[in-house]
């Protein structure tokens, strides 16, 4: 009955599952991503979820990627449509010659079907209803049953998913037999009633490696705890909660005493962004490492805080997931939308140091990095992770720890350093580098102690107005700014294989769609050298990158090309050389986009294309 | 706030503690507050308080917000770290400095605009917290730093310096306190040594949110008829329920009872409050009692001072978080950092 042929593709597909929120749907819809990870095949999942706890849509897409690219790539070639309310939308968004999967227990007009697609149906209700009871239990393994059908249709082994259901309820028999019948269920129906597999198929393969699949989220906090985090202060905001709640979970399982089973960390859920904040910067004044995590909301509340730490010099770091605003925005969706906020967070003359890790591993990286970095640079480390790397699981490389590595605690002087009579002045700029020596409270008797405060003081940390000793103080912390150009993170060039006047900058989670759309973008002739931001302050390379290209693309994902002005604020740079590629709509940015909007404005601006000789 | 150092030269016979230290090394910068600010004195008692328990001055962490009390932390305990935040924030950043060491003594300086408006939430979440601390409230009623607009503790009534009526409800810290589980809470005058130093001495050695609401009298803004926080006001008003004195080893801080019966209240760490009543059917270990008490005699205008409820056993946030000893602030990667070993198990586990 299709006038398409259907798609056919082993490893290389879209499907996208259309559930009810709250339905318990995430848990099997995750299963079948981790299945075909145990085939061997790269997947790249995403969550696409309602700020709502119950009764919305939401989707779970996952991508499977014989290639390994884990960006979004945008349409959908087999949808498991399981939401009424969204089945219009979800039938439409099919590719044709794609799949439509449903629960054919009641008949549906035909007007609600294409003709160029292939639709299958299975009558998953009344397998449900003629199986379990219990309205609860038809609801849940209703899910595993269209996990069942799905592995027939697609060709999987059905040893993984039974394996991995052993896994998931190690120790409860009763739920593991029970989960396993459901599987089989779908399975054998589908094998019985159906023409398996189709078109798009799962074949065993080796292209996922040593590679781990973690969110971001979770990376970020394990950061934390294998970079000396001792106090955490939050307040619960979509979509970072997560980050401390796997805080809490890791410190839970690595950080007791062993002798008394006491805690070497303190947790603290303040009662606002504000509390949370200010109980980071106590603890830091006090040397503990502390971080706190939020999202665009919580740090516009946080911002005065940051002020204080900015000028009153105390180390903090905020891991932001940043979600898409302004105001509360749009609280489940994507965006890299905070970087001015961040960079120039608070009143006054204000610069901060963002880190922009691409995926979970460099999450883990910077998050351990952030600590360092806070306490030698004594200021605010922002963390900017988004909700496409924080609550979506990625494939990355493992994660390594070098047990040799001590913390950085920064300029501390010492009862030792006072007593031996060195000069401490807090404030004092001693080894030129803008980065002065602190102490701890109670450090010493009658040397050491001064006065932390907001408002202007002199470089023995003494109450001062005098203009001369403000402006002394400011030009002191440009130089500390400057010093972090060279401790942060430098970015990361690749040249096209063919030299080229163009350039494209990008940053954070837009890293794997931009790998896959370099190379849309050479098939579709056009050769662009890429340099991958990890931080602010810029890195003098930043620079010399501008300089070398005549046009640079500047791919980020919000309205006004946050970085792009960020780059034209601190280089000084003509902005007609940057050019934005933005994309604002709270889906992940897919490397289709990319591709589409270098290649057509490299085509207005009637570049030849470099095609390589057809032999 | 100010750098003008107090002249360090004193007479060599000054009396010594068991520290050895005397009076002078309790002392801060001088005082940029008008002369005969009711904070001054409230300084001078702390001074005096942490003198008579034999601190060591630099092991005090003295944590303030923004206006003419949160200046005074600038004007004791000069070898003291002090740190002056943000507008009522003062709670969050001292709970964050206790966590991170909880090994030195804490005390919270705050005023009535910093804690009952902007720092109301502030306040009422480390008291429900437990977090060990002394929290002291230097109450005038009055926005002195922008010259004399009512704050939130200013009773519903009484007058401005213009002549202005507050028709707004006064907030009560002290009655709020105690309905959060604050487990020393009293109430003082700045004019009132001999009942505010030992107050103040007994916080600092009690385990747990202490909270003590000092009236004040703002000397330019808020001492005139008709101020309900004027000193001829509050002495006029005053209504003491206890003296107290706080005996750390054998030895007393001062003498000086009232008549009535004595009652020895032992805390957690051994120190003694010898709690003098005046008002002999007074209990400061009962919470309702002291809620209920503390209505009834406002509704008449008076002003009940003392220390008004005390929980000997009283625990702290460290011991709600289960905390080792060692202040995290002294931990390194040693024992914080979980090693490459278990990173490869983790790995492990997440593929």
């Amino acid at each position: 009955m299709s006038d398409k042929k259907p798609l056919s593709s082993v490893n290389d597909f879209v499907v996208r599952f259309a559930n009810v929120n709250g339905s318990g749907s995430a848990s099997a819809n995750e299963m079948f991503a981790r299945a075909i990870l145990r085939h061997g095949v790269p997947v790249s999942p995403r969550n696409i979820f309602p700020s709502n706890i119950q009764g919305l849509p939401t989707w779970y897409e996952v991508r499977v990627t014989e290639d390994g690219h884990l960006g979004a790539r945008g349409g959908v070639d087999m949808m498991v449509a399981m939401n009424p309310q969204t089945w219009d939308k979800d039938v439409a968004g099919i590719e044709p010659g794609g799949y439509l999967f449903y629960d054919s227990t009641k008949p549906m007009p035909s007007t609600k079907f294409r003709d160029d697609i292939t639709v299958i149906g299975v009558p998953l209700t009344a397998i449900t209803n003629s199986t379990y009871t219990d309205p609860r239990q038809r609801q849940l393994f209703k899910n595993i049953i269209y996990l069942g059908a799905l592995s027939a249709l697609l060709d999987m082994d059905p040893k993984v998913i039974e394996q991995l259901i052993g896994e998931q309820y190690k120790g409860k028999e009763k739920l593991l037999s029970s989960n396993v019948h459901a599987l089989h269920l779908g399975r054998d129906w589908a094998l019985q009633n159906l023409k398996c597999p189709i078109g798009l198929r799962v074949k065993k393969s080796d292209k996922v490696g040593d590679r781990i699949f973690i969110e971001g989220n979770s990376a970020a906090a394990l950061g934390a705890v294998y970079g000396g985090a001792t106090v955490c202060a939050w307040y619960p905001i979509t979509p970072s909660s997560s980050v401390a709640e796997a805080f809490t979970a890791h410190c839970k399982k690595y950080r007791h005493d062993p002798e008394t089973g006491k805690a070497k960390y303190a947790i603290v859920q303040g009662e606002d962004e504000l509390a949370s904040i200010g109980i980071v910067i106590g603890a830091s004044w006090n040397g503990a490492r502390a971080f706190t995590a939020t999202s665009g909301p919580g740090i516009s509340l946080m911002t005065e805080f940051i002020g204080l730490s900015y000028f009153a010099e105390i180390p903090a770091v905020i891991m932001n997931i940043q979600r898409a605003g302004p105001s509360t925005g749009m609280p489940t969706r994507t965006q890299q939308c905070d970087i001015i906020a961040c960079a120039y967070a608070s009143h006054g003359d204000t610069k901060h140091v963002l880190l922009f890790p691409e995926d979970p591993a460099e999450a883990f990286e910077f998050a351990a990095a952030a600590f360092d970095l806070a306490e030698r640079l004594q200021t605010t480390i922002f963390l900017m992770l988004d909700l496409d790397i924080g609550m979506n699981h990625r494939l990355c490389r493992p994660l390594k720890w070098d047990d040799a590595r001590q913390y950085d605690r920064g300029k501390v002087m010492t009862t030792e350093m006072l007593e031996e009579g060195r000069d401490f002045g807090r404030y004092l700029d001693v080894d030129g580098d803008g980065i002065p020596y602190r102490t701890y409270p109670g450090t010493h008797p009658t040397k050491g102690s001064y006065f932390t405060r907001g408002t202007s003081r002199d470089r023995y940390a003494r109450y001062s107005e005098e203009g001369s000793v403000y402006a002394d103080n400011m030009q002191r912390l440009v130089r500390k700014f400057e010093t972090a150009q060279d401790l942060v993170p430098r970015p990361l060039q690749a040249n096209a294989e063919r030299p080229t006047k163009y350039g494209v900058i990008y940053f954070g989670s837009t890293s794997p769609a931009m790998d896959e759309a370099i190379g849309l973008l050479e098939a579709r002739g056009h050769q662009l050298d890429r340099l991958r931001i990890r931080a602010f302050p810029f890195h003098s390379s930043v620079a010399s990158f501008l300089a070398e290209h005549d046009f640079v693309y500047v791919v980020e994902q919000n309205r006004d090309s946050q970085l792009r002005q960020l780059i034209v604020n601190e280089n000084g740079i003509d902005p007609v050389r940057l050019v934005p590629i933005v994309h604002y709509d709270g889906t992940p940015i897919t490397a289709r986009f990319i591709a589409k909007a270098i290649g057509d404005h490299q085509d207005h601006l009637k570049v030849t294309p470099l095609r390589k000789a057809v032999s | 706030m100010t750098y003008i150092a107090k002249p360090k030269f004193h007479h060599p016979g000054l009396k010594k503690n068991a520290l050895g230290y005397t009076h002078r090394d309790y002392e801060g910068k001088i005082s940029t507050l008008c002369a005969g600010c009711g904070h001054d004195s409230i300084t001078a008692s702390i001074i005096e308080a942490c003198y008579g328990l034999s601190i060591e001055p630099h092991r005090v962490a003295k944590i303030s917000g923004i206006g003419c009390s949160s200046k005074t932390p600038d004007y004791f305990l000069g070898n003291s770290h002090g740190f002056n935040s943000v507008h009522g924030r003062m709670p969050s950043v001292l709970t964050g400095a206790n966590l991170a060491n909880r090994d030195l003594i804490y005390l919270g300086v705050s005023g009535d605009g910093d804690s009952a408006s902007i720092g109301f939430g502030q306040f009422a979440h480390s008291i429900r917290r437990g977090v060990n601390m002394t929290y002291i409230v230097e109450n005038n009623g009055v926005y002195g730093l922008t010259k004399g607009q009512f704050s939130a503790t200013a009773d519903r009534g009484s007058k401005s310096k213009k002549g202005v009526t507050n028709t707004d409800n006064a907030i009560d810290l002290v009655a709020i306190a105690l309905q959060l589980g604050a487990t020393f809470v009293a109430r003082s005058f700045s004019g009132d040594k001999t009942q505010l130093v030992p107050l103040i001495a007994a916080a600092i050695r009690h385990k747990g949110a202490s909270f003590i609401d000092v009236i004040s009298p703002c000397i330019a803004f808020n001492n005139h008829a008709g101020s309900t926080k004027s000193f001829d006001y509050v002495r006029e008003h005053n209504d003491a329920v206890n003296r107290l004195d706080v005996l750390v080893g054998r030895d007393p801080i001062a003498v000086d009872y009232a008549p009535g019966t004595v009652q020895v209240v032992e805390q957690h760490d051994g120190s003694k409050i010898a709690l003098r009543k005046i008002d002999a059917d007074y209990d400061p270990h009962d919470r309702l009692g002291a809620q209920t008490f503390l209505a009834r005699h406002a509704a008449k205008g008076q002003i009940v001072t003392g220390l008004l409820y005390v929980d000997p056993e009283a625990d702290d946030l460290h011991e709600h978080l289960n905390t080792v000893e060692t202040p995290l602030n002294a931990l390194e990667a040693d024992t914080l950092c979980p090693g490459s070993a278990v990173l490869d198990k983790i790995n492990a586990s997440l593929r």
